[in-house]
Protein backbone atom coordinates (compact mmCIF):
# COMPACT_ATOMS: atom_id res chain seq x y z
CA UNK A 1 0.00 0.00 0.00
CA UNK A 2 1.13 3.77 -1.02
CA UNK A 3 2.33 4.95 2.24
CA UNK A 4 1.14 8.51 3.35
CA UNK A 5 4.56 11.21 3.12
CA UNK A 6 5.93 13.09 6.13
CA UNK A 7 7.71 16.12 3.85
CA UNK A 8 9.79 18.43 6.07
CA UNK A 9 9.94 21.79 4.38
CA UNK A 10 13.24 24.05 4.42
CA UNK A 11 12.29 28.00 4.04
CA UNK A 12 15.73 29.31 2.58
CA UNK A 13 16.55 32.82 2.92
CA UNK A 14 20.13 33.73 2.15
CA UNK A 15 21.38 30.19 2.04
CA UNK A 16 19.88 29.72 5.61
CA UNK A 17 17.14 27.81 6.84
CA UNK A 18 14.46 30.18 8.51
CA UNK A 19 10.62 29.70 9.12
CA UNK A 20 8.10 32.70 10.12
CA UNK A 21 5.12 32.20 11.91
CA UNK A 22 1.99 33.42 9.89
CA UNK A 23 4.48 34.10 6.60
CA UNK A 24 6.40 36.90 8.64
CA UNK A 25 9.18 36.90 11.88
CA UNK A 26 12.02 35.22 9.90
CA UNK A 27 13.59 32.79 12.39
CA UNK A 28 17.22 31.40 11.90
CA UNK A 29 16.77 27.21 12.09
CA UNK A 30 20.27 25.78 10.19
CA UNK A 31 22.14 25.09 7.49
CA UNK A 32 19.95 23.53 5.18
CA UNK A 33 22.11 20.58 3.80
CA UNK A 34 23.05 19.53 7.36
CA UNK A 35 19.30 19.58 8.57
CA UNK A 36 18.24 17.67 4.59
CA UNK A 37 20.89 14.92 5.78
CA UNK A 38 19.78 14.96 9.33
CA UNK A 39 15.56 14.47 7.81
CA UNK A 40 16.74 11.74 5.38
CA UNK A 41 18.51 9.71 8.12
CA UNK A 42 15.46 10.37 10.41
CA UNK A 43 13.02 8.52 8.08
CA UNK A 44 11.95 12.13 5.73
CA UNK A 45 10.04 10.36 2.74
CA UNK A 46 11.02 13.50 0.89
CA UNK A 47 11.94 17.68 1.32
CA UNK A 48 10.94 20.77 0.33
CA UNK A 49 13.09 23.50 -0.01
CA UNK A 50 11.40 27.06 -1.03
CA UNK A 51 13.66 29.86 -1.52
CA UNK A 52 11.49 32.85 -0.41
CA UNK A 53 13.89 35.28 -1.47
CA UNK A 54 14.69 33.96 -4.72
CA UNK A 55 15.38 37.23 -7.02
CA UNK A 56 17.76 37.40 -10.00
CA UNK A 57 21.32 37.28 -8.55
CA UNK A 58 20.32 35.00 -6.07
CA UNK A 59 19.42 32.32 -8.49
CA UNK A 60 23.50 31.15 -8.95
CA UNK A 61 22.96 30.29 -4.65
CA UNK A 62 19.64 28.61 -4.89
CA UNK A 63 21.57 26.54 -7.54
CA UNK A 64 24.63 25.95 -5.89
CA UNK A 65 22.78 24.67 -2.79
CA UNK A 66 20.75 22.38 -4.48
CA UNK A 67 23.83 20.72 -6.18
CA UNK A 68 25.11 20.23 -2.34
CA UNK A 69 21.66 18.93 -1.17
CA UNK A 70 21.60 16.13 -4.64
CA UNK A 71 24.88 15.21 -3.77
CA UNK A 72 24.12 14.57 0.09
CA UNK A 73 20.86 12.87 0.14
CA UNK A 74 18.86 10.23 -1.23
CA UNK A 75 15.36 10.85 -1.02
CA UNK A 76 13.24 12.78 -3.76
CA UNK A 77 13.31 17.03 -3.28
CA UNK A 78 11.43 19.65 -4.31
CA UNK A 79 12.80 23.43 -5.07
CA UNK A 80 10.63 25.89 -5.08
CA UNK A 81 10.64 29.93 -5.10
CA UNK A 82 10.89 32.44 -7.65
CA UNK A 83 10.64 29.85 -10.57
CA UNK A 84 8.94 31.57 -13.29
CA UNK A 85 10.32 30.26 -17.24
CA UNK A 86 10.96 26.64 -18.43
CA UNK A 87 14.71 27.83 -18.37
CA UNK A 88 14.23 28.35 -14.57
CA UNK A 89 13.07 24.47 -14.31
CA UNK A 90 15.51 23.27 -16.67
CA UNK A 91 18.48 24.53 -14.60
CA UNK A 92 17.12 22.99 -11.11
CA UNK A 93 16.52 19.87 -12.74
CA UNK A 94 19.62 19.68 -14.05
CA UNK A 95 21.24 20.30 -10.95
CA UNK A 96 19.79 17.64 -9.27
CA UNK A 97 16.13 18.46 -8.02
CA UNK A 98 13.73 16.06 -8.82
CA UNK A 99 10.47 18.08 -8.77
CA UNK A 100 10.43 22.49 -8.50
CA UNK A 101 7.03 23.77 -7.43
CA UNK A 102 5.34 26.67 -9.18
CA UNK A 103 3.02 29.31 -7.47
CA UNK A 104 3.01 32.97 -8.10
CA UNK A 105 4.79 32.29 -11.69
CA UNK A 106 1.86 29.84 -12.48
CA UNK A 107 -1.13 32.09 -11.62
CA UNK A 108 -0.08 34.89 -13.49
CA UNK A 109 0.54 32.88 -16.45
CA UNK A 110 -1.18 29.36 -16.52
CA UNK A 111 0.32 28.21 -19.53
CA UNK A 112 3.99 27.89 -18.07
CA UNK A 113 2.68 24.47 -16.23
CA UNK A 114 1.16 23.19 -19.40
CA UNK A 115 5.02 24.14 -20.62
CA UNK A 116 6.75 22.52 -18.09
CA UNK A 117 4.98 19.12 -17.94
CA UNK A 118 5.02 18.78 -21.72
CA UNK A 119 9.23 19.46 -21.02
CA UNK A 120 9.89 17.76 -18.24
CA UNK A 121 6.45 15.54 -17.32
CA UNK A 122 3.86 16.00 -14.76
CA UNK A 123 5.97 14.29 -11.87
CA UNK A 124 8.46 17.18 -11.58
CA UNK A 125 5.89 19.44 -11.58
CA UNK A 126 4.12 20.70 -7.77
CA UNK A 127 1.54 23.40 -7.82
CA UNK A 128 1.70 25.56 -4.60
CA UNK A 129 -0.63 27.23 -3.49
CA UNK A 130 -0.92 29.35 -0.69
CA UNK A 131 -4.90 30.29 0.35
CA UNK A 132 -6.50 31.99 2.85
CA UNK A 133 -10.49 31.38 4.06
CA UNK A 134 -12.52 34.48 4.60
CA UNK A 135 -16.18 33.90 4.84
CA UNK A 136 -15.77 30.19 3.77
CA UNK A 137 -14.62 31.04 0.38
CA UNK A 138 -11.22 29.83 0.11
CA UNK A 139 -9.02 32.66 -2.02
CA UNK A 140 -5.56 31.89 -3.92
CA UNK A 141 -2.56 34.60 -2.58
CA UNK A 142 0.47 35.21 -4.73
CA UNK A 143 4.13 36.75 -3.49
CA UNK A 144 4.35 34.45 -0.38
CA UNK A 145 0.79 35.58 0.79
CA UNK A 146 1.00 39.11 0.25
CA UNK A 147 -0.97 39.97 -2.69
CA UNK A 148 -4.68 38.74 -2.62
CA UNK A 149 -6.78 37.14 -6.00
CA UNK A 150 -9.76 36.30 -6.66
CA UNK A 151 -9.01 33.47 -7.30
CA UNK A 152 -10.84 30.28 -5.97
CA UNK A 153 -8.43 27.23 -4.44
CA UNK A 154 -10.55 24.59 -5.75
CA UNK A 155 -10.57 26.19 -9.65
CA UNK A 156 -7.51 26.93 -9.08
CA UNK A 157 -6.60 23.32 -8.13
CA UNK A 158 -8.39 21.93 -10.48
CA UNK A 159 -7.26 23.55 -13.70
CA UNK A 160 -3.64 23.09 -12.12
CA UNK A 161 -4.19 19.32 -12.74
CA UNK A 162 -5.83 19.63 -16.01
CA UNK A 163 -2.73 21.51 -17.28
CA UNK A 164 -0.21 19.04 -16.12
CA UNK A 165 0.40 19.73 -12.51
CA UNK A 166 1.41 16.42 -10.60
CA UNK A 167 0.85 17.26 -7.17
CA UNK A 168 -1.16 20.04 -5.21
CA UNK A 169 0.98 21.53 -2.29
CA UNK A 170 -1.56 23.83 -0.50
CA UNK A 171 -0.99 26.08 2.63
CA UNK A 172 -3.16 27.21 4.54
CA UNK A 173 -2.47 31.08 5.51
CA UNK A 174 -5.06 30.52 8.21
CA UNK A 175 -3.24 27.98 9.42
CA UNK A 176 0.36 28.70 8.56
CA UNK A 177 2.18 29.65 11.98
CA UNK A 178 -0.39 28.09 14.35
CA UNK A 179 0.36 25.02 15.12
CA UNK A 180 -3.49 24.28 16.03
CA UNK A 181 -3.98 21.59 12.98
CA UNK A 182 -4.10 21.57 9.46
CA UNK A 183 -7.21 22.80 7.18
CA UNK A 184 -8.33 18.98 6.69
CA UNK A 185 -12.07 20.58 5.54
CA UNK A 186 -10.36 22.10 2.79
CA UNK A 187 -7.65 19.51 2.31
CA UNK A 188 -10.55 16.95 1.97
CA UNK A 189 -12.51 18.70 -0.34
CA UNK A 190 -9.43 19.58 -2.41
CA UNK A 191 -8.56 15.72 -2.74
CA UNK A 192 -12.01 14.91 -3.84
CA UNK A 193 -11.47 17.84 -6.52
CA UNK A 194 -8.55 16.79 -8.14
CA UNK A 195 -7.20 13.16 -8.93
CA UNK A 196 -4.04 14.19 -8.18
CA UNK A 197 -1.31 13.88 -4.88
CA UNK A 198 -2.33 16.63 -2.57
CA UNK A 199 0.36 18.02 0.07
CA UNK A 200 -0.97 19.70 3.46
CA UNK A 201 0.94 22.12 4.55
CA UNK A 202 -0.20 25.03 7.42
CA UNK A 203 -0.59 24.30 11.47
CA UNK A 204 1.24 21.19 12.16
CA UNK A 205 1.58 21.53 16.21
CA UNK A 206 1.14 17.57 17.37
CA UNK A 207 1.36 13.97 16.12
CA UNK A 208 -2.61 13.84 16.29
CA UNK A 209 -2.11 16.46 13.47
CA UNK A 210 -0.37 14.59 11.09
CA UNK A 211 -3.48 11.72 12.05
CA UNK A 212 -5.98 13.95 11.27
CA UNK A 213 -5.12 14.91 8.29
CA UNK A 214 -4.11 11.70 6.61
CA UNK A 215 -7.62 10.47 8.06
CA UNK A 216 -10.03 13.36 7.68
CA UNK A 217 -8.69 15.55 5.54
CA UNK A 218 -7.64 12.75 3.23
CA UNK A 219 -4.15 14.19 2.50
CA UNK A 220 -1.63 12.01 0.92
CA UNK A 221 0.97 13.56 2.34
CA UNK A 222 1.97 16.16 4.86
CA UNK A 223 4.61 19.02 5.45
CA UNK A 224 6.10 20.55 8.21
CA UNK A 225 9.08 22.78 8.96
CA UNK A 226 9.43 24.27 12.64
CA UNK A 227 8.10 21.55 14.53
CA UNK A 228 10.82 19.43 13.16
CA UNK A 229 13.56 22.80 12.72
CA UNK A 230 13.12 23.02 16.67
CA UNK A 231 13.04 19.50 17.24
CA UNK A 232 9.19 19.63 18.73
CA UNK A 233 8.62 16.42 16.88
CA UNK A 234 11.48 13.60 15.84
CA UNK A 235 10.11 12.22 12.72
CA UNK A 236 11.17 8.72 13.45
CA UNK A 237 8.56 9.51 16.69
CA UNK A 238 5.76 10.64 14.45
CA UNK A 239 6.16 7.34 12.01
CA UNK A 240 5.63 5.07 14.25
CA UNK A 241 2.96 7.13 15.94
CA UNK A 242 1.45 6.76 12.61
CA UNK A 243 2.37 3.48 12.22
CA UNK A 244 1.04 2.72 15.80
CA UNK A 245 -2.77 4.37 14.82
CA UNK A 246 -2.86 2.23 11.65
CA UNK A 247 -1.24 4.86 8.89
CA UNK A 248 0.70 3.61 6.23
CA UNK A 249 4.26 4.91 6.47
CA UNK A 250 7.64 3.44 5.43
CA UNK A 251 9.46 2.88 8.59
CA UNK B 1 34.60 -1.26 -13.51
CA UNK B 2 33.31 1.35 -16.17
CA UNK B 3 29.90 1.91 -15.05
CA UNK B 4 28.34 4.36 -18.07
CA UNK B 5 24.58 5.92 -18.02
CA UNK B 6 23.06 6.18 -21.10
CA UNK B 7 22.64 10.25 -21.68
CA UNK B 8 19.76 10.99 -24.34
CA UNK B 9 18.63 14.15 -22.49
CA UNK B 10 15.71 12.08 -20.21
CA UNK B 11 15.24 13.57 -17.15
CA UNK B 12 17.36 13.40 -13.64
CA UNK B 13 20.58 12.08 -14.45
CA UNK B 14 22.24 14.25 -11.89
CA UNK B 15 20.65 11.96 -9.03
CA UNK B 16 22.07 8.39 -10.63
CA UNK B 17 25.58 10.20 -10.64
CA UNK B 18 25.44 11.16 -6.77
CA UNK B 19 23.95 8.31 -5.94
CA UNK B 20 26.56 6.05 -7.34
CA UNK B 21 29.56 8.49 -6.37
CA UNK B 22 28.07 7.75 -2.43
CA UNK B 23 28.73 4.27 -3.65
CA UNK B 24 32.26 5.24 -4.93
CA UNK B 25 31.87 4.72 -8.42
CA UNK B 26 32.09 7.40 -10.88
CA UNK B 27 29.76 6.54 -13.61
CA UNK B 28 29.69 8.08 -16.88
CA UNK B 29 27.31 9.96 -18.66
CA UNK B 30 27.73 9.54 -22.52
CA UNK B 31 25.33 8.80 -25.91
CA UNK B 32 28.91 7.48 -27.41
CA UNK B 33 28.31 4.22 -28.88
CA UNK B 34 32.14 3.45 -28.43
CA UNK B 35 31.36 4.08 -24.51
CA UNK B 36 28.57 2.83 -24.66
CA UNK B 37 29.80 -0.80 -25.83
CA UNK B 38 33.12 -1.03 -23.80
CA UNK B 39 31.03 -0.54 -20.43
CA UNK B 40 31.37 -3.46 -18.02
CA UNK B 41 27.74 -1.90 -16.67
CA UNK B 42 25.31 0.07 -18.10
CA UNK B 43 22.28 2.44 -16.94
CA UNK B 44 19.69 3.16 -18.64
CA UNK B 45 17.20 5.90 -17.00
CA UNK B 46 14.59 7.90 -18.03
CA UNK B 47 12.06 10.51 -16.94
CA UNK B 48 9.56 11.97 -19.46
CA UNK B 49 7.10 11.41 -22.07
CA UNK B 50 8.04 7.72 -23.92
CA UNK B 51 7.21 9.12 -27.25
CA UNK B 52 10.15 11.85 -27.10
CA UNK B 53 12.49 9.38 -25.26
CA UNK B 54 12.18 7.06 -28.56
CA UNK B 55 12.70 10.00 -30.95
CA UNK B 56 16.19 10.82 -29.29
CA UNK B 57 17.26 7.37 -28.88
CA UNK B 58 16.30 7.16 -32.69
CA UNK B 59 18.24 10.21 -33.55
CA UNK B 60 21.24 8.77 -32.06
CA UNK B 61 21.09 5.65 -33.26
CA UNK B 62 20.79 3.95 -29.40
CA UNK B 63 17.45 2.35 -30.60
CA UNK B 64 19.33 -0.34 -32.30
CA UNK B 65 22.58 -0.06 -29.98
CA UNK B 66 20.55 -1.10 -27.12
CA UNK B 67 19.03 -3.75 -27.54
CA UNK B 68 22.67 -5.58 -28.85
CA UNK B 69 24.38 -5.05 -25.09
CA UNK B 70 25.53 -7.79 -23.81
CA UNK B 71 26.77 -6.36 -20.70
CA UNK B 72 23.91 -6.25 -17.67
CA UNK B 73 21.75 -3.27 -18.25
CA UNK B 74 19.69 -1.30 -15.62
CA UNK B 75 17.00 0.20 -16.56
CA UNK B 76 15.16 2.76 -14.80
CA UNK B 77 11.51 4.00 -14.42
CA UNK B 78 10.87 5.33 -17.98
CA UNK B 79 13.66 3.42 -19.04
CA UNK B 80 12.27 0.21 -18.06
CA UNK B 81 8.81 1.11 -20.14
CA UNK B 82 10.92 1.50 -22.93
CA UNK B 83 12.59 -1.88 -22.75
CA UNK B 84 9.04 -3.41 -23.22
CA UNK B 85 7.78 -3.73 -26.69
CA UNK B 86 4.75 -1.15 -26.66
CA UNK B 87 3.63 1.66 -25.03
CA UNK B 88 -0.01 3.18 -24.47
CA UNK B 89 1.75 6.73 -23.62
CA UNK B 90 2.17 8.35 -27.22
CA UNK B 91 1.07 4.41 -28.60
CA UNK B 92 4.73 4.62 -28.99
CA UNK B 93 7.06 1.52 -30.48
CA UNK B 94 9.50 0.75 -28.02
CA UNK B 95 13.06 -1.31 -27.68
CA UNK B 96 10.99 -4.62 -27.64
CA UNK B 97 13.26 -6.72 -24.74
CA UNK B 98 10.41 -7.35 -22.94
CA UNK B 99 7.47 -8.45 -24.99
CA UNK B 100 5.16 -6.39 -23.02
CA UNK B 101 2.52 -3.13 -23.49
CA UNK B 102 2.89 -0.91 -21.00
CA UNK B 103 -0.36 0.22 -19.84
CA UNK B 104 -2.01 3.45 -17.95
CA UNK B 105 -3.53 2.69 -14.97
CA UNK B 106 -6.84 3.89 -14.26
CA UNK B 107 -8.02 6.32 -12.69
CA UNK B 108 -9.31 4.37 -9.35
CA UNK B 109 -6.89 6.07 -7.46
CA UNK B 110 -4.71 9.13 -7.97
CA UNK B 111 -2.79 9.04 -10.81
CA UNK B 112 0.86 9.57 -10.88
CA UNK B 113 1.26 6.58 -8.67
CA UNK B 114 3.51 8.83 -6.36
CA UNK B 115 5.73 7.79 -3.09
CA UNK B 116 7.07 4.94 -1.15
CA UNK B 117 5.25 1.97 -1.83
CA UNK B 118 6.55 -2.08 -0.86
CA UNK B 119 7.56 -4.25 -2.97
CA UNK B 120 6.21 -7.69 -2.78
CA UNK B 121 9.35 -10.29 -3.31
CA UNK B 122 11.65 -8.37 -1.02
CA UNK B 123 9.40 -6.47 1.14
CA UNK B 124 11.20 -3.25 1.12
CA UNK B 125 9.86 0.22 0.44
CA UNK B 126 10.67 2.13 -2.80
CA UNK B 127 10.06 5.41 -3.97
CA UNK B 128 8.11 5.42 -7.15
CA UNK B 129 6.24 8.07 -9.27
CA UNK B 130 4.65 7.23 -12.58
CA UNK B 131 1.22 6.85 -14.36
CA UNK B 132 1.91 3.95 -16.61
CA UNK B 133 3.58 0.47 -15.63
CA UNK B 134 4.82 -2.69 -16.55
CA UNK B 135 1.69 -5.75 -16.36
CA UNK B 136 2.63 -8.65 -14.23
CA UNK B 137 4.43 -11.21 -15.98
CA UNK B 138 6.42 -14.49 -16.33
CA UNK B 139 9.76 -12.16 -16.08
CA UNK B 140 8.41 -10.32 -12.99
CA UNK B 141 11.08 -10.34 -10.48
CA UNK B 142 9.06 -7.76 -7.83
CA UNK B 143 5.55 -7.16 -7.92
CA UNK B 144 4.27 -3.78 -6.54
CA UNK B 145 0.37 -3.35 -5.67
CA UNK B 146 -1.45 0.23 -6.84
CA UNK B 147 -4.40 -0.43 -8.43
CA UNK B 148 -3.47 -2.97 -9.79
CA UNK B 149 -0.68 -6.09 -9.30
CA UNK B 150 2.44 -4.92 -11.87
CA UNK B 151 5.75 -5.24 -12.53
CA UNK B 152 8.42 -3.36 -10.06
CA UNK B 153 11.11 -5.46 -11.08
CA UNK B 154 11.35 -7.55 -14.24
CA UNK B 155 14.55 -9.53 -15.62
CA UNK B 156 15.44 -11.25 -18.99
CA UNK B 157 19.12 -12.52 -19.57
CA UNK B 158 21.11 -9.29 -19.15
CA UNK B 159 18.41 -6.73 -18.96
CA UNK B 160 17.32 -5.61 -15.39
CA UNK B 161 14.79 -3.56 -15.16
CA UNK B 162 12.79 -1.75 -12.45
CA UNK B 163 9.85 1.08 -12.15
CA UNK B 164 11.06 2.68 -8.64
CA UNK B 165 13.68 4.96 -8.63
CA UNK B 166 16.62 3.07 -6.19
CA UNK B 167 18.59 6.50 -6.33
CA UNK B 168 16.08 8.25 -4.54
CA UNK B 169 14.55 5.15 -2.59
CA UNK B 170 16.94 5.97 0.47
CA UNK B 171 19.28 3.05 2.02
CA UNK B 172 17.49 0.38 0.76
CA UNK B 173 17.53 1.94 -2.90
CA UNK B 174 21.16 2.36 -2.33
CA UNK B 175 21.86 -0.85 -1.36
CA UNK B 176 19.93 -2.10 -4.44
CA UNK B 177 22.38 0.01 -6.80
CA UNK B 178 25.10 -1.57 -4.65
CA UNK B 179 23.76 -5.15 -5.66
CA UNK B 180 24.36 -4.02 -9.21
CA UNK B 181 27.37 -2.90 -9.32
CA UNK B 182 28.61 -5.51 -7.03
CA UNK B 183 27.17 -8.62 -8.97
CA UNK B 184 23.60 -8.77 -10.56
CA UNK B 185 20.39 -7.54 -8.98
CA UNK B 186 17.31 -10.00 -8.31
Amino acid sequence: MLAKRIIPCLDIKDGRTVKGVNFENLRDAGDPVELAKLYAEEGADELVFLDITATHEKRKTLVALVERIAANINIPFTVGGGISSVEDVYVLLQSGADKISLNSAAVRNSKLISDIAEKFGSQCLVLAIDAKEKDGKWNVFLNGGRLETELDLFEWAKEGEQRGAGEILFTSMNHDGTKNGFANNALKQLSETVNIPVIASGGAGTMQHFYDTFTEGKSDAALAASIFHFKEIAIRDLKSYLHQKGITVRL
Amino acid sequence: MKLVIINYGAGNTQSLKYAFQRLGVNPLLTDDKEEILSADKIIFPGVGHAKAAMNVLKEKGLDVLIPQLKQPVLGICLGMQLLCKFSEEGNTECLGIFDETVKLFEPKLKVPHTGWNKTSGNESWYYFVHSYYVPKNELTTLTCNYITEFSAAIQKNNFYAVQFHPEKSGKTGAEFLKKFIEQECK
